[in-house]
């Protein structure tokens, strides 16, 4: 940047000093110092906003909770049109957590299993093609999703939960009164779908940053294939993945329009996964934001505001997992 | 991670599939705002449409169950009125009322009447003046099902309220026989669907339960669906569908959507003939209304417990809230003429149309003298 402007400056004796200050102050010409003046400049905005998202939250979430009635956090219901409200997260917390550990449960093995054979079994040839199309996944809008579980998904679930209902209805966890199966168990699924794109794409960064070196030295003590990524790309990889999966528990966490299409949600706690029932945070305020007075959605705030807590946490988590592991982390190479 | 290794070509298709749909969102919401040029029923524009010194764009928000009858009308008055754009965006009642208290509407549309701390808020919108409710739309709130065999199902209050109370929970229950002794009820689970999210229908179908059959429905009515059990969908569309896939379903939701061979309850009100959900069965119940709103306030109390020969009594009533006095000046003009072109006969007919129902004859004149006043 300064080559040009000292060939355009006419003074050459003027443009000497200042050319041998900034080589003193070593990387500090005008690109430098305004990249600095961004990248810091952006830093701090980030912390503004989300400290300003926070403050705004527990003011108005202050407002709506100090005129409950109920326990926020243990009322089976959400009708803030009654004089006196009542209303609390019991169901929405228990349905955010218990669809993303049906998603979770789900989603990992498949992501895991694919970004294995991306990195090491499939050909050359067909990485590409089949990286791209879980790529789109993701570009998929979520209410397409929705619709798509809605009118798809749906009908075709009765044979599945039929078959649990039969062979692992004594769990308790599989029974299923045959209600339509607008259930936490067919919002895990598509919620399995959903966070399948970046579970695997960060789990095949991982595995492909194994160490060239592990794996040959492996294969020349004589292990299979399958013994190579056991011995070798999966230990390395772990804290990847976990990483990765933490990611996809977070946008799991927060799935809005498609678990509103595709639950039949009601205010209370089914045991059985395959009954409908149930609701999710996000859920909750898409539905009933439309209808919702003011006081209404300072209650909804409210609730939005357990979401980002444990949101804040699960990020946490993925944050320490990663810096516990670092030597090791293909993530962080 | 090294996310930004991540091959570009993916990006490229990913951006590409991204932008192409949103080109064809953009597009779907051009053809339904936008008139459709050269439509036979733009080459009939209304020529009695007054339009007077009405010009400008036209904010309004609020019910949903209204929008397709807002839509029918926006059609008609703009044809007529080339410099009027009338924006209705269906939030629902509850958006409508808000963004209505603060003054960002021209007029807002809603399922229930001005609640008493809603009139005080709008006191600062209208000055010198007040938010009013006008009855504008009326509408069958149906009870569509589906059961395999059985066509001409009729019910009363007291065996809605259990069912929808999970107290009768399977078809070939007595206390259903015994309103069709000709049917062929089937030994079959009843999945009662309402809605998930607070709406003005589930709150007008609940009052009539309220209304008609108190001990079977202990609740408090409201917005929100108050009963245990049950299973629920998003929206009046929701239900619908639900109910078309779900054999043994049963649901409520307004007429306009019991489409594709969906079945509806006939409702035995006491009369000597079950009613059918009809628009001119609505109506005749709407007739029976009283007027309890106070000034020029013309809010409506229904008599959900008419017995009267073809009335339906399950029945939505959706408002027009302005200002008596004290409306914007730039909006005024085209307000007062829209409001008086939808109360006017010509209006009224078009809701038949759409499944709505006309608002009775004297009734809808106490709106128009009304709509006069409006300063």
């Amino acid at each position: 940047m300064g080559t040009p402007t000292q060939t355009i400056e006419t003074p050459p004796p003027a443009s000497q000093p200042t050319a041998d200050k900034r080589a003193a102050r070593g990387a500090t010409r005008p690109g430098d110092r305004i990249f600095l003046a961004l990248s810091r400049g952006s830093g701090i905005l980030l912390l503004v906003i989300m400290a300003a998202i926070a403050v705004f939250l527990t003011y108005r979430a202050s407002l709506a909770i100090s005129k409950d009635q109920g326990n926020f956090l243990t009322t089976f219901q959400w009708d803030t049109n009654l004089v006196p409200p009542d209303f609390g997260i019991a169901v929405l917390a228990f349905g955010t957590v218990v669809s993303s550990i049906v998603a979770m449960v789900i989603a990992v093995p498949v992501a895991v299993a694919i970004a294995l054979f991306l990195t090491h079994y499939a050909p050359r040839r067909m990485r590409g093609p089949i990286a791209y199309v879980i790529d789109l996944l993701a570009a998929v809008p979520s209410i397409v999703y929705g619709l798509w579980g809605a009118l798809v998904l749906v009908p075709h679930m009765n044979g599945l939960f039929g078959w649990l209902n039969d062979y692992l209805g004594w769990t308790g966890i599989f029974s299923w009164q045959g209600g339509a199966p607008r259930s936490m168990l067919t919002v895990g699924i598509l919620l399995a779908i959903m966070i399948l794109p970046i579970i695997t794409n960060v789990s095949r960064e991982v595995f492909r940053q194994v160490p060239q070196m592990h794996e040959e030295a492996a294969l020349a003590l004589g292990a299979t294939r399958w013994e190579v990524i056991r011995m070798a790309v999966i230990p390395f990889g772990r804290s990847g993945v976990i990483s990765a999966s933490m990611l996809g528990l977070g946008r799991a966490l927060g799935e809005t329009m498609a678990v509103a299409t595709v639950l039949s949600p009601t205010f209370d706690i089914q045991a059985s996964l395959l009954d409908p029932g149930g609701g999710t945070f996000a859920q909750n305020i898409a539905s009933k934001f439309g209808e919702a007075t003011e006081f209404g959605r300072d209650a909804l705030i409210a609730s939005g505001l357990v979401l980002f807590v444990i949101t804040l946490l699960v990020n946490g988590a993925a944050r320490a997992i990663i810096a516990r592991r670092k030597e090791y982390s293909g993530a962080n190479a | 991670m090294k996310l930004q290794r991540m091959n570009r070509r993916a990006l490229a298709l990913g951006a590409l599939a991204v932008s192409g749909a949103l080109a064809l969102t953009a597009c779907g919401s051009d053809d339904t705002g936008g008139n459709s040029d050269g439509g036979s029923s733009n080459a009939a524009a209304p020529s009695n449409v007054k339009c007077d010194d009405a010009k400008g764009q036209l904010l309004a928000d609020g019910s949903s169950a209204q929008k397709n009858a807002i839509d029918a009308w926006v059609k008609q008055f703009t044809a007529a009125c080339q410099g009027v754009q009338i924006n209705y965006k269906g939030g629902g009642s509850g958006a409508g009322v808000t963004a209505f208290t603060q003054g960002q509407v021209a007029f807002a549309g809603s399922d229930s009447a001005l609640k008493p701390e809603e009139v005080t808020a709008s006191k600062k919108v209208c000055s010198g003046g007040q938010g009013i409710d006008l009855p504008m739309v009326g509408g069958p709130i149906a009870v569509g099902y589906n059961v395999d065999g059985v066509d001409n199902l009729v019910l009363d209050a007291p065996t809605l309220a259990k069912i929808f109370n999970n107290q009768i929970t399977n078809w070939n229950d007595k206390q259903i026989q015994k309103l069709n002794p000709d049917a062929k009820l089937p030994d079959l689970k009843i999945q009662a669907f309402h809605r998930s999210d607070d709406s003005g229908t589930t709150d007008n179908f609940t009052k009539y339960l309220m209304a008609t059959a108190k001990s079977d429905w202990p609740y408090d009515g409201g917005k929100t669906w108050q009963a245990k059990g049950g299973q629920s969908a998003s929206g009046s569309s929701g239900v619908a569908q639900q109910v078309k896939q779900t054999n043994g379903a049963i649901g409520y939701f307004e007429l306009s959507y019991a489409k594709d061979g969906l079945k509806t309850v006939d409702l035995d009100t006491g009369a000597a003939q079950p009613v059918k959900a009809t628009v001119e069965n609505a109506t005749k119940a709407i007739s029976e209304a009283k007027v309890v709103g106070t000034g020029k306030d013309l809010a409506l109390e229904l008599n959900y417990g008419t017995k009267a020969e073809g009335a339906y009594p399950m029945v939505l009533v959706t408002y027009e809230i302005v200002c008596d006095k004290g409306n914007k000046a730039d909006t005024l003009p085209g307000t007062k003429a829209f409001l008086r072109y939808i109360a006017s006969e010509d209006g009224q007919k078009i809701l038949a149309e759409n499944d709505y129902a006309p608002i009775p004859a004297d009734i809808i004149s106490q709106v128009r003298t009304t709509i006069e006043g409006l300063s």
